[in-house]
């Protein structure tokens, strides 16, 4: 299914993408908030140091700087971290650039607990539902580097504002560069089964497949989903998927409270009822520790899917 | 300039402010008023646009970034001929494009929406921002208020402005000295204005804001400011042109009833400029 060996944290994907479209469209300008290198627009500055716009340590500035950028022509990335983007400039990013739907990207990397060590403040797991309460949002969750290429260059084609989430932990690369296809709103079936569907999306999309496989080789059957467009969300495929399989379990890392489970959940209460599990960060603050630790410890890593779906199903 | 002819615009510009707010029932007449003359100037004397071509995108651009005084820049852009004057009655009504803070979607001429204060600074640079880096030689106002200045927004758009050099910018602030809760310096001064802006590396210009004189002066001596952003300090009357309004917190946002909209109106037509006026 994939080689373990090939990792890529997306927040690389971004910014290499982002050289890539930058050769192509003079339009295109990168902004960021003292950042660059952990960000990745470093690798767009470095290649064009002209389009690449520090805004020193100024989230709500850079924001408007965006909105004027893009009201005159320009398609500006804006980037930092997920919790200065979304948290710390909620207001200025539904004002400025969302009320006049202006055509701001938002980068936001660091999603999440897998930040690690840097701990709660730096660890954003309410973006996604911040993001999707804006009108005209679009909510965009890559789950490796494959498709967070795709989903970058597609948020530039579009014209209107688009929230692209990445992550800083190196994860595994499991679409096919050669076939695989983005389409914004579009969800993509990664697995078949009967029992349950699995619905998830960033950087759980993998350790959801890998919970599937366990469960297939205890008798469960399940059908995976990777919702990478959480707003425009897919409810047809996540409805039928509903009616095939009977229950549904969502994947995230994210607050259960907003975000992927919860839009699923309404989505279903509306075309489908379906008893619903949501795995996703619980009602709590983060912690400092290794990645990888703290995915286990919140019960985000592949064997805690795995049990967790097994007693749902026991039910 | 013609100043008669400016006087006379804005004497207009005030009985258009005052019958739209009248027709919402709400409404902030009082910074719409105190910053009807540089609107004008604006509209009628510095900006390089056209009415019909709204959207040129080598236009001079304007930021309400105090944008609850929409209803000034409404009146400036009918009197303009951006859209029918009749429509300014509609203001803050169900359905009308002219909603009670500025919406760049639906009305024509709006170069931002703002209302939320601090941020249409912030837009305003990057419309600065955006000429130098396509090298295009359009100029980028915007007008804060004074009581905006307690926005922490707007000194780190400041900080940027200066930083990035950028002299295609002027930032206007209207210092009628009051907002909601009172006096500026009694809520949170601001002051000194002039040392702060000073300080973030502005070129710094105070004016009479009611003086189309020094308003002229001014904006003249921005323009040939170089390397660095311009800001004009103008000192204003809130409510300027109806006596029971001038100076007064409480007309802030408060809408004026029958009556007291026929003395405004009257008041407005007899002061200064104009029919029966001093002359220049």
């Amino acid at each position: 299914m994939t080689t373990e060996e090939n990792r890529i944290a997306t927040r690389d994907s971004y910014g290499a993408t982002l050289v890539e479209l930058g050769k192509q469209y003079e339009e295109l300008v990168v902004m960021d908030a003292d950042l660059a290198g952990a960000t990745k627009t470093g690798i767009f500055r470095d290649v064009f140091p002209d389009r690449h716009i520090d805004c020193g340590i100024a989230e709500c500035n850079m924001m408007g700087i965006a909105a004027g950028l893009a009201a005159s022509g320009k398609i500006p990335f804006a980037s930092t971290f997920a919790m200065f983007a979304a948290g710390r400039a909620f207001e200025q990013i539904r004002n400025s650039v969302g009320y006049p739907h202006l055509n701001v990207k938002i980068g936001a990397t660091h999603a999440g607990i897998s930040v690690g060590e840097d701990g709660a403040t730096h660890q954003c797991n309410e973006d996604i539902a911040l993001m999707r309460t804006i009108p005209g949002m679009t909510v965009i969750n890559p789950s490796d580097d494959t498709e967070a290429r795709a989903a970058v260059k597609a948020a530039f084609l579009y014209n209107g504002p688009v929230y692209l989430r990445f992550g800083r932990l190196p994860v595994p690369v499991f679409n096919d560069p050669d076939t695989y296809e983005f389409k914004i709103g579009k969800g993509v079936v990664l697995r078949e089964g009967k029992d349950v569907t699995l619905i998830a999306t960033g950087l759980e999309v993998y350790e959801t497949l890998l919970a599937a496989e366990k469960l297939k080789e205890n008798g469960i059957s399940a059908k995976v989903i990777n919702i990478h467009t959480i707003k425009p969300l897919d409810k047809i495929l996540i409805a039928e998927a509903a009616g095939e399989t009977g229950k549904v379990v969502t994947v995230e890392e994210h607050s259960v409270i907003g975000g992927l489970g919860d839009a699923v959940c309404s989505a279903l209460s509306e075309l489908c009822p379906t008893p619903v599990l949501k795995i996703g960060v619980e009602d709590t603050f983060g912690e400092s520790g290794p990645a990888l630790e703290l995915l286990k410890k919140y019960g985000l890593d592949s064997d805690s899917i795995y049990n967790k779906v097994k007693v749902f199903l026991e039910l | 300039m013609n100043e008669r002819y400016l006087r006379e615009m804005a004497k207009e510009v005030r009985k258009d402010i005052l019958r739209a707010v009248h027709s919402a029932k709400s409404g902030h007449p009082g910074g719409s008023l105190s910053a009807a003359d540089l609107f004008t100037y604006l509209y009628f004397a510095e900006m390089n646009i056209d009415p019909k071509n709204p959207a040129d995108m080598e236009r001079d651009r304007f930021v309400l970034s105090k944008g609850h005084t929409a209803p000034g820049l409404y009146a400036v852009l009918a009197e303009k001929g951006y859209f029918p004057k009749e429509d300014l009655l509609t203001l803050r009504h169900a359905g009308s494009y002219l909603q009670g803070h500025p919406d760049m979607k639906h009305t024509p001429g709006i170069d931002m929406s703002t209302g939320s204060l601090g941020q249409g600074i912030s837009a305003a640079v990057g419309m600065a921002l955006a000429a130098k880096l396509s090298q295009k030689a359009y100029r980028v106002y915007t007008l804060v208020g004074d009581g905006e200045l307690q926005e922490g927004q707007v000194w780190e758009a400041a900080m940027f402005a200066a930083h990035r050099k950028l002299d295609n910018l002027v930032v206007i602030v209207d210092n009628n000295n009051l907002q909601i809760d009172g006096t500026v310096e009694e809520v949170n001064s601001p002051y000194s204005i002039d040392e702060k802006f000073r300080a973030f590396g502005f070129h710094v210009i105070t004016i009479d804001g009611h003086d189309f004189t020094q308003i002229s002066d001014a904006f003249c001596e921005a323009r040939k400011t170089q390397n660095v952003p311009a800001v004009i300090i103008a000192r204003t009357v809130k409510g300027k042109g109806v006596s029971f309004m001038e100076n007064q917190v409480g007309w802030h946002g408060k809408a004026p009833d029958g009556s007291q909209l026929e003395q405004a109106l009257v008041e407005i037509q007899d002061s200064g400029y104009g029919k029966g006026g001093t002359s220049e």
